[in-house]
């Protein structure tokens, strides 16, 4: 069974809009950071397609997620390690609450 | 068939360099790193080892040397990493400023509860400015996308390096999770780029680019990822409340340095890989650069705290550097580059002197504790208004100079008659009206450090010896960088070299 390309890329598109509506309406660090590897991996889904069914032969896509996902997770063993050091500081991790510097 | 071998990383000496630079490092630290002092325990106010940031700042020094002289183009691992006359240019710019940064955060890095750590802040901050090079050396999305990660997550690391203070914290979790975010946004447009073409090799993507609605939509993804990392205005919201978080000598760096470079990658990559979607990028670059600099602008009058408002004044100077890019030609990249270099030597002086007052004046910041500075600090009051009149662009400094580049930049080879040549000239005379704005808020802090009258100003103080060498290097810089031509010229003919 052949599965067309668009069908995977709705896949992604819809991913990649729930992780930026995450993003932007949750309110709790670890479930932005949740959204946004959301957002991430509907991109290492949109190369692996794109280099499986568009390009087949050659390995620039399939690179590409790899590298993107080490260094995803780099990037979120960071943002643990902060919002760790938040929660020390203020004993919550809700953006609400972290608000000392306003304008 | 590429052949890569061993004998590559000649011609990638500014990156070798800087890891020999690590590695030295991270021995000397591993080495006679002491036992832990915790941040309220009694200690000596003088560092235990007091050799160590000149070692740094030697060794800083001795890389830019190496690294001065022009380098001839090149590229090495198969195409993915390429330098020219002008991307040596651009990398002794940024560790030009990285210097500044280093001989200036001695007296932060000397205080009892930040000791420790002034390892891990030389480490971390040298690690970014390793992948700034290797970013803007970048020949291929993947090595692009590589160096600017290990930009941006080493530098979440040092805003938080205050790791006991609440603004600190605060400010590094919004870095990073803005920087991932932008990077994802970023990442999903350069898909697109891949879906249309099947590479990422930029002179492939340059040969094959077409303005289709696939490409384009990955061309906004992809200059509203990078519009993140350079704080452009749609998508500043996290730039204030880092920049006034983040300890005072990292705001320096994050605010010259790394947005810098980001503006270099994305002068390389508009110019070179989606060169055949000018009218498209051109008209983006209009309404960003419009909204940069007057939207900063207004919210710059507002603010009372000194850091949030350079981080305000920063926007608006992103503005103006990108601005360059608008003209298209080899003259934008000469004006970008001059003006980031003028401009690391303005803002640098600024973030000195805001640094050496809030170091003993136990972090004052806002604009009232300015006060009549004047009367008790005068040598530091007159510099810290150098500083702000070359970022406002008064003539005699270096800051009119980068400015009047810019704009010659911008509406080189614009026609009148054209509807992007008269929106080009229209977008340049609003810049030029800002500018007069930004000069009432620099002169704000003019104002405030010299007439506004304070029963109790600052106490006098003197600045430590490194303090005062950062200083007297920005200073040069702004008032020898303007008038000497030979500094446009260098910039100019690496340029003209390079194409």
């Amino acid at each position: 069974m052949n599965i067309p390309v668009e069908c995977y890329l709705v896949l992604s598109t819809l991913l990649f809009f729930i992780g930026v509506f995450g993003f932007v309406t949750r309110r709790n660090l670890v479930a932005m950071l949740i959204s946004v590897e959301l957002v991430l991996n509907s991109v290492d889904l949109n190369f692996a397609v794109f280099n499986r069914l568009l390009f087949p032969g050659q390995l620039e896509g399939f690179f590409f997620t790899l590298f993107s996902i080490g260094v995803s997770a780099a990037e979120t063993a960071v943002a643990l390690a902060i919002i760790i050091n938040v929660y020390r500081n203020y004993h919550s991790d809700q953006v609400n609450s972290i608000e000392n510097m306003k304008f | 068939m590429m052949n890569i071998d061993y004998s590559q990383f000649l011609s990638m000496i500014p990156e070798v360099t800087l890891v020999a630079l690590l590695i030295i490092i991270f021995i000397a630290d591993f080495a006679t790193a002491q036992r832990v002092v915790l941040p309220n325990a009694e200690s000596k106010a003088v560092s235990p080892r007091a050799w160590f940031n000149p070692l740094v700042c030697l060794l800083m020094t001795v890389h830019i040397v190496i690294n001065i002289f022009p380098v001839t183009a090149a590229t090495a691992f198969g195409n993915m990493y390429y330098t020219t006359p002008a991307i040596g240019v651009i990398k002794t710019i940024l560790a030009l400023g990285a210097l500044i940064v280093l001989i200036q955060s001695r007296e932060w890095l000397s205080r009892p509860d930040t000791q420790f750590k002034e390892g891990e802040f030389y480490m971390l901050l040298i690690s970014t400015l390793l992948g700034m090079n290797m970013m803007v050396s970048a020949n291929h999305f993947l090595l692009f996308f590589l160096g600017l990660e290990m930009a941006s997550v080493p530098m979440a690391c040092l805003v938080g390096l205050d790791k006991y203070r609440h603004n600190s914290a605060e400010a590094a979790a919004k870095f990073i999770l803005t920087a991932t975010f932008s990077s994802g946004v970023m990442l999903f447009g350069i898909s697109f780029l891949y879906g249309a073409m099947g590479t990422l090799y930029f002179d492939d993507l340059a040969m094959k680019m077409q303005a289709t609605p696939l490409t384009i939509t990955g061309m906004v993804f992809f200059f509203s990822g990078l519009g993140f990392k350079l704080s452009l205005v749609p998508f500043h919201f996290w730039t204030a409340d880092t920049y006034q978080g983040a300890p005072t000598t990292v705001t320096g760096y994050l605010s010259v340095v790394s947005k810098g470079a980001a503006a270099f990658a994305l002068c390389a990559i508009l110019m070179k890989v989606f060169a055949p979607m000018v009218e498209y990028w051109q008209y983006l670059l209009f309404i960003v650069i419009v909204l940069s600099i007057t939207i900063a602008n207004l919210f710059a009058i507002r603010q009372r705290d000194l850091k949030r408002f350079m981080a305000f004044s920063s926007i608006s100077q992103a503005g103006y550097i990108v601005l360059a890019l608008i003209g298209n030609s080899a003259m934008s990249f000469t004006a970008l580059s001059f003006y980031v270099l003028i401009y690391v030597a303005a803002n640098m002086a600024v973030f000195s002197v805001i640094s050496s007052i809030e170091e003993h004046n136990n972090g004052v910041v806002d604009m009232e504790g300015y006060n009549g500075l004047y009367k008790t600090n005068p040598r530091l009051a007159f510099l810290m208004t150098l500083a702000l009149f070359s970022l406002g662009g008064i003539p005699p400094f270096a800051g009119m100079f980068s400015k009047f580049f810019v704009f010659m930049a911008a509406v080189k080879g614009a026609s009148i008659s054209t509807t992007a040549g008269s929106l080009a000239y229209a977008v340049v005379f609003i810049a030029l009206v800002n500018t007069v704005v930004s000069l009432y808020y620099y002169l704000l802090i003019v104002k405030a450090m010299y007439i506004k009258h304070n029963e109790n100003p600052l106490p006098t103080f003197k600045s430590a010896s490194s303090t005062k060498l950062a200083l007297a290097i920005c200073t040069a810089g702004i008032l020898l960088f303007g008038v000497c031509s030979m500094v446009y010229e260098w910039i100019d003919s690496a340029t003209m070299a390079s194409l």
